[in-house]
């Protein structure tokens, strides 16, 4: 079973990703190139400047490449728990023993070299999950198995916050969208969406009234009923279960309107208490029909009225003051360029100039003037923008998307569990840092400070990346051996 | 290992794959609406990006007529500061090294972080400290500079005035005011223009055109470079150099004479309408209102009882009393009233009215020339009275003035010459209209019988007086007087070089130039005969409400072909031949000769000396 010829890992290997990522790699350092270009030194090859120590990664990654790609594909497997135990223990000494560097305590300084053991971490919770998901008779839906699995992923994660770096901690939120795809319950993730969507919408129009009704309040319950009405079709597709409540809408609201004239109506209030009444009656007819799903259902939308009634508390009571801040200039809420919108408000500056063709490389200004902070790390994908135009950011974006098609599109041609976890797992991590990365630098998500994976500065990042996909596309080699 | 796939799930696939489409779709509408729909982002970009910095051009530099410098440009010492860059120093050897006090400091820097008095502070951005410091003191602070991280020197110009003479001419630049800005677009605050004298009036001339630098500005407003390597940088055009007609040394002369006194010199070219001197006393030295005591300095000058910022030759309003006579005469032999043999009585006074207004003893009858020489009072009263008295000439007085008025007003008076300086006032010639309200239109030549001697609501500024005296020079026109003779060495256009005619024929100036030629010969001012030239004068001596008569002078030399006019007007200087007519003849011989004998040092200092009006403050340069 582990009789493997070396030759043949470089025959069976996915060149297609390979060829992606090397695209990847050469776009990012140029983009590096054009970030930390000053004007007055032009050494793009001085080892001192970002872009040499950029090139010195990325030499030293692909040395990486070889040692991930001659290591035997069940070593990952075999060693996956020891590999996590070790990362761990890392993660927990550098809470103690990191300095502070931009009030976060993640970099391990080791003489002349800095390491952050979270981009590591990734790669090594990944393979701790997939061998514990591919534990024989494992199944995800018993609580005892996805409460290991839950622990797995938590615990990196509880490090990393405890380093004050929430972002990396974040992307563990990641594992989620593997565990949808490995048979985990959709209402997971659609509550976890609902609760993004909802909390916006609130904040965004809790200010807003009109005649005597909460304006946002009565599109969240509005949402919520629409969600409802959308599960019962999906899950039971009850024809007369819909006509019902549909029936209760308008018949509340008519009610409503002919209540408001005689005396001043809050039509938030009608819709809460509709949505309270569509849930008795699901529960009535879950226990009717005696069928569990109605009652989930009816769980879902009661939950949702009230998330939706604790946003104000949650938002003023137990987020951070900076936090708000972020949350409400990406929301719109509040213009603040100066101060807490002043990195989006300068990135969205930086690419808006770009316009359709870019400024062309090394001649970007908001970039190399230092306009943007962050350039060349968090903030990279602006340099994208400016010099490149609407036209080399789509490119870019286009090239991600691919690269995350094939992962998932590997993944599901694996035959041992093992390595379809591990894919998935790989294959979200890239989503999740895709979409809020540039969705920051676009002004589309709140500045949390994670890298785009093979564009941002820094060994550690590239490395973290380099190792997580490598070991996938290993174990993707020998796919037929397993 | 085997294979435990559970396939219900695997559709999801299809969610999650979806789902990044759906993503990357988002973010490309989003750069859609980004880079192409909005183009706002560029124009911030830009305004982020290029610091557009202003190239001063350098100040035209002004010459007089004989090409002495008189105004250029000066390197000057700014001490500039960088607030982040500042380390803990020694600030009271800092305080005494600029000699300032610990307060004052203090203050300095508080005002500078002051977002309100300073709108575009960055503690990254050099800030003024202090302004226009002298060579000297710069050398003094450079020296021990690397004590005081964060500050540094930057070079500036300001004027320079290699003569304390000329300040009301030549005038001195200022920072341009909020008005100034709104209505002229080229200025920006801080920039400086002409406040008065030709660097106001030559103000487009001499600033040139400024010239801009593209620089690059990072995120801190440090200047990273140079844009495009300068090749949308606009050069700038260096002002124009003004050649003065004013001659420095004579002005110089002017000045020194009319010290302790007030009043104003003026002298013209009669051919060309050139301003050779211009001394309107109590003067200054124009460099005190250069450089950081500008501000203080104008407080005080313009705060001085004796008015001493007003060009008193533009613009101060005087009777122009017996210095009139010659003007009278001219009208009167034009409009046939007197002809060189009519006679008029006087005895002792204007015998028509009784006496009044009252003359000095000289023979009787007299005639023109000889009333000029004498300068006869009465003359001239019954010349106007046989003007427009008489119902033959005209139906009315009114008809009558108002000739005399365009008469007047054809030689110069009344309206402004449209002299190249600011702010010249136009005097004041009465008409029938302004009688009528005055009188109810009940009067006669003998209700405003002073006018024809030069005094009641007459008025005219000495320029005008000279200018007047000039045309007699020309006999019978002259040039709008200006001070500028060439612009960069182009010479003045037709404005100045035209020439204007009075109302009255060539032929009449002959017979009052010989009047004028018998009073220095044998008349009221033989004080100002020169050995080997005809000098022609005309004495005057205004009568003086509020104190003591005014003394003045006019005349022009030689008699044939005369290089000079001139006009002397000392306030409170009792008889004319006391002060106006020795200042008169010195400043013509120094002009003309271009030297002053031993005798006459000995009075040009005797005069310089003599006080007339005491207390006048004097301002000279540190």
């Amino acid at each position: 079973m582990s009789s493997y010829r070396k030759t043949e890992v470089w025959k069976n290997v996915d060149w297609i990703t390979i060829l992606l990522y090397v695209i990847l790699i050469i776009a990012g350092w140029f983009s590096i190139c054009g970030a930390s270009y000053q004007f007055d030194n032009a050494g793009l090859f001085d080892p001192a400047g970002r872009p040499g120590s950029q090139l010195i990664w990325i030499g030293l990654s692909f040395i990486l490449i070889f040692v991930i790609m001659m290591l035997d594909s069940d070593f990952y497997s075999v060693f996956a728990y020891l590999i996590y135990a070790f990362i761990i223990a890392l993660l927990i000494a550098t809470i103690f023993f990191a300095p502070n560097i931009k009030g976060s305590h993640s970099w391990l300084v080791l003489g002349p070299i800095r390491l952050q053991p979270a981009e590591f971490a990734k790669f090594a919770t990944a393979l701790a999950v997939a061998k514990c998901m591919n534990s024989y008779g494992f199944r995800l839906n018993q609580p005892k198995n996805f409460l290991k699995v839950l622990g797995l992923i938590l615990l990196p994660m509880l490090c990393i916050l405890l380093q004050k770096e929430t972002g990396s901690a974040l992307v563990y939120l990641a594992f989620f969208l593997m565990l949808y795809r490995e048979g985990m319950s959709g209402y997971f993730l659609l509550s976890g969406i609902c609760a993004v969507i909802f909390f916006v919408t609130s904040m965004k129009f809790s200010e807003v009234i009109i005649g005597d009704t909460v304006i946002g309040e009565l599109i969240v319950s509005g949402m919520i009923i629409l969600i409802t009405l959308l599960l019962v079709q999906l899950e039971r597709k009850d024809k007369r279960a819909i006509q019902v409540i549909v029936c209760m809408t308008l018949i509340a609201f008519a009610g409503g309107y002919l209540a408001s004239l005689a005396m001043p109506v809050d039509y938030s209030w009608v819709a809460i208490g509709l949505v309270i009444a569509i849930a008795l009656y699901l529960i009535f007819l879950s226990l009717k029909n005696r069928v569990w799903h109605y009652l989930i259902i009816a769980a879902f939308s009661l939950g949702s009225l009230a998330f939706m009634c604790s946003v104000d508390y949650v938002f003023n009571d137990i987020l951070e003051p900076h936090q708000q801040v972020r949350i409400k200039v990406s929301l719109g809420l509040k213009d603040d360029p100066s101060g807490a919108g002043y990195n989006v408000n300068q990135s969205k500056i930086a690419i808006g100039s770009g316009g359709l063709t870019g400024k062309g490389f090394l001649n970007g200004t908001q970039t190399k003037l230092k306009y943007v902070p962050e350039q060349d790390t968090d903030f990279i994908f602006c340099t994208v923008g400016e010099e490149q135009g609407f036209i080399g950011s789509v490119v870019v974006l286009i090239i991600f998307g691919f690269l995350i098609i094939r992962l998932i599109a590997l993944s599901e041609r694996q035959t041992s569990t093992f390595s379809r976890v591990y894919g998935y797992s790989v294959a979200s991590i890239f989503i999740f840092h895709l979409a809020i990365n540039v969705g920051m630098v676009i002004g589309l998500t709140p500045v949390i400070g994670i890298p785009l994976p093979f564009f941002s500065y820094g060994g550690s990042s590239l490395w973290g990346f380099t190792i997580l996909l490598f070991i996938f596309l290993r174990l993707d080699a020998s796919r037929r051996e397993r | 290992m085997r294979n435990n796939n559970n396939y219900t799930f695997e559709k999801r696939r299809f969610i999650i794959g979806g789902s990044v489409i759906l993503l990357i779709v988002i973010f490309i509408i989003r750069l859609f609406f980004l880079q192409i729909v909005n183009n706002d982002y560029k124009a911030w970009a830009d305004s982020n990006a290029f610091l557009k910095k202003t190239i001063y051009p350098s100040r035209g530099m002004i010459y007089d007529r004989n090409g002495e410098l008189l105004v250029y440009n000066q390197p000057a010492y700014d001490v500039m500061l960088i607030m982040r860059e500042v380390q803990p120093f020694d600030t009271l050897d800092f305080c005494s090294i600029l000699n300032i006090t610990k307060e004052q400091f203090v203050k300095r820097i508080a005002d500078i972080k002051n977002r309100k008095m300073n709108p575009g502070y960055s503690s990254y951005v050099p800030q003024v400290f202090m302004n226009h410091l002298s060579a000297r003191e710069c050398g003094v602070l450079q020296e021990k500079l690397y004590k005081f991280p964060g500050f540094y020197i930057q070079n500036r110009t300001i004027r320079e005035y290699e003569y304390p003479n000329a300040a009301h001419i030549l005038g001195n630049i200022g920072e341009v005011n909020q008005k100034d800005i709104e209505t002229n677009p080229y200025y920006v605050r801080g920039d400086y223009s002409g406040r008065s004298g030709v660097e106001q009036t030559y103000e487009e001339d001499l600033r040139g055109v400024k010239g801009m630098e593209i620089l690059l500005r990072d995120a801190h407003g440090r200047i990273k470079g140079r844009y495009d390597e300068g090749s949308h940088d606009i050069a700038p055009v260096s002002g124009k150099n003004l050649t003065m007609s004013i001659d420095i040394e004579l002005q110089a002369l002017g000045e020194k004479l009319m010290q302790h006194k007030r009043g104003s010199i003026v002298m013209i070219e009669p051919e060309t309408g050139e301003v050779l001197c211009m001394v309107s006393s109590p003067t200054y030295d124009p460099s005190i209102l250069s450089g950081r005591q500008r501000g203080k300095n104008h407080n005080t000058l313009a705060r001085h009882p004796d008015k001493i910022l007003l060009n008193r030759a533009t613009m101060g309003r005087y009777p122009p009393g017996s210095t009139f006579k010659p003007s009278q005469g001219l009208i009167f032999l034009q409009e046939g009233v007197i002809t060189t043999e009519t006679k008029y009585s006087c005895a002792n006074g204007y015998t028509f009215r009784g006496g009044k207004p009252a003359c000095h003893p000289h023979y009787s009858p007299t005639e023109i020339k000889y009333a000029l020489a004498t300068s006869c009072n009465s003359f001239f009263c019954w010349g106007l009275h046989d003007m427009i008295d008489s119902r033959k000439r005209f139906p009315t007085v009114q008809d009558g003035f108002e000739l005399w008025k365009d008469y007047l007003v054809s030689m110069g008076y009344g309206y402004k010459l449209g002299i190249d300086l600011p702010s010249e006032t136009r005097g004041f010639i009465p008409n029938s209209a302004y009688y009528d309200k005055y009188y109810n239109a009940r009067w006669n030549s003998s209700t405003i019988i002073s006018i024809a001697i030069g005094q009641g609501e007459v008025t005219a500024t000495p320029l005008q007086i000279c200018n007047m005296a000039a045309t007699i020079a020309n006999r019978g026109y002259f040039k709008t007087p200006h001070v500028v003779k060439a612009i960069d060495g182009q010479p003045q256009d037709t404005t100045f070089t035209n020439k204007h005619f009075t109302m009255v024929d060539s032929k009449y100036y002959d017979i009052v130039v010989e009047g004028m030629r018998m009073a220095v010969t044998g008349g009221t001012c033989r004080g100002a005969a020169i050995e080997g030239i005809e000098v022609c004068g005309k004495t005057g001596t205004a009568e003086n409400p509020h104190g003591k008569d005014h003394s003045a002078f006019i005349g022009f030399a030689p008699m044939d072909n005369p290089k000079v006019a001139i006009c002397v007007y000392v306030e409170n200087g009792g008889f004319g031949a006391t002060y106006g007519v020795p200042i008169g003849r010195l400043m013509m011989t120094k002009y003309l000769k271009g030297e002053l004998s031993e005798q006459d040092k000995y009075l040009e200092e005797t005069l310089s000396n003599a006080i007339v009006s005491p207390n006048i403050l004097l301002l000279n340069r540190e």
